[in-house]
């Protein structure tokens, strides 16, 4: 556990986090512009909100150590 | 009305949470073992280090080679080692011994287990190496994580069959657990096949989204009983079954659907021009096809694996200092307690995302293009 490793994670948490609240935050303002649209909006923004994520984890995975368990 | 019968389902699934809510327990007796295992080996009255916890919670997102039903208790069921090395050897994995260090002879054979892996040893269980690498043999057992699948999958055929059947007898009234399941069964449907798939096409591809939607919901509710299966953390599952989605995907792809990824201008553009275009297009659109399952299976997997690791994480508060338990030990009750919770709704809504997207998927590969215009109205 090194410490660029750990400030790389929290980076991507960050821009993660931003990604994802700006998808919830504008879901929010266009359901309650038209709430009888709420049904497509949140699958669009499920949909949204999962790219940014997959994207997210495969970055996070980058930042790990991959340790291969072989015996020595 | 559809939605409200889905919104009942779901508030019926959070209230039965206490249920799997009640995790933390049995891994505590889990953790009391290993600390027991650890007393033993070292001789110390207190081993519980950073690193042993965090070894601790590594073996339990791990597969294993026999089913732990509760470790304290030594309720503990062998299954079956399957290897293939210059044929085929079996025996129970009860041979490992309790603490998995024996060496197990089979047809003249010596195998040592290291940290869940099996390797070829000499008699006295020293790791036999050749050209400077240990020999694995190629391991087919029937682990943890495959029973699960199996016991899974046998569940669904008797729910789902006697469900089908019981349709039939009452003129298509759902009876019993049916009407718990027929919202569900009726949003992928409605919700999720119709509008991704469109009206045409969605049959052929309903009863694969929701195989692969129960699948993996009953697997991640599995993972949250204090049974410890991690199933769809594991990412060779969800490999797997990325894998089908890409196949799936690929083989019954429309002429329309390779058309949009080897010559999406058309007639807009004379070849000349294009050509350059697509020297930059292609190689992306080609990594694309391979992508969009690949963000599927990294998805299900760091998820589910991160829900565990953060549970674990938090049951280990209790093991941190023998001074502070006053603090850890309810802190970590209350913190599993709502993790869980979160996990349960996680569990359902990464089935849900899943399906979702194998569907988005299936619709791009089954797109006619007298519906282009139609998908991208909306």
């Amino acid at each position: 556990m090194s410490i660029p490793r750990i400030i790389g994670a929290g980076l991507i948490v960050i821009g993660v986090g931003v990604g994802i609240g700006r998808i919830g935050g504008s879901a929010m303002d266009a359901i309650a512009r038209q709430p009888e649209a709420t049904n497509k909006i949140q699958t669009a923004m499920l949909i949204a909100a999962a790219l940014i994520e997959g994207i997210g984890f495969a970055a996070l995975f980058a930042t790990q150590e991959v340790v291969a368990s072989t015996p020595e | 009305m559809r939605l409200k019968n889905f919104a009942k389902a779901l508030i019926l699934t959070i209230l039965t949470s206490p249920v799997f809510a009640a995790s933390p327990s049995s891994d505590h007796s889990d953790s009391d073992h290993n600390k027991e295992l650890h007393t033993e080996h070292h001789g110390e009255e207190r081993a519980e280090t950073a690193a042993d916890r965090s070894e601790f919670i590594q073996h339990h997102l791990q597969d294993a080679h026999n089913f732990v039903v509760w470790d304290a208790m030594h309720w503990v069921i062998p299954m079956p080692v399957i290897l293939i090395d210059d044929g085929l050897h079996m025996f129970s994995s009860a041979r490992f011994g309790h603490h998995e260090h024996d060496t197990v002879e089979s047809k003249g054979k010596h195998y040592k287990k290291h940290e869940g892996i099996v390797y070829r040893s000499d008699s006295s269980g020293k790791l036999i190496k050749t050209d400077g690498h240990h020999v694995k043999p190629l391991d087919l057992s029937i682990t943890k994580n495959v029973m699960m699948i199996i016991i899974t999958g046998l569940l669904m055929l008797l729910l789902f069959r006697s469900l089908g059947k019981s349709y039939a007898k009452n003129g298509g009234i759902s009876k019993g657990v049916g009407r718990f399941m027929e919202p569900i069964v009726l949003y992928i449907r409605d919700e999720i096949a119709i509008p991704n798939i469109g009206e045409k096409k969605y049959r052929k591809y309903l009863p694969f989204l929701l195989t692969i939607f129960f699948f993996i919901w009953f697997l991640n509710l599995f993972g949250l009983t204090p049974l410890g299966v991690n199933v769809t953390g594991n990412i060779a599952v969800t490999a797997a079954l990325a894998v089908l989605v890409f196949l799936l995907t690929n083989l019954t792809g429309t002429k329309d659907y390779w058309k949009h990824i080897f010559d999406p201008l058309g007639d807009a553009m004379p070849w000349i021009a294009k050509f350059w275009l697509y020297l930059i297009l292609w190689p992306i659109e080609i990594l694309g096809i391979f992508i969009k399952p690949f963000s599927l299976l990294i998805r299900l997997y760091a998820n589910m694996l991160a829900g565990h690791t953060v549970l674990m994480s938090l049951i280990a508060l209790m093991y941190v200092s023998a001074t502070w338990s006053w603090l850890g030990d309810p802190l970590a009750l209350i913190l599993s307690f709502a993790i869980s919770l979160i996990e349960l709704l996680v569990a359902l809504l990464q089935a849900y995302i899943f399906t979702m997207l194998a569907a988005l998927y299936f619709g791009f590969a089954s797109e006619e293009h007298e519906h282009h215009e139609e998908a991208h109205s909306h």
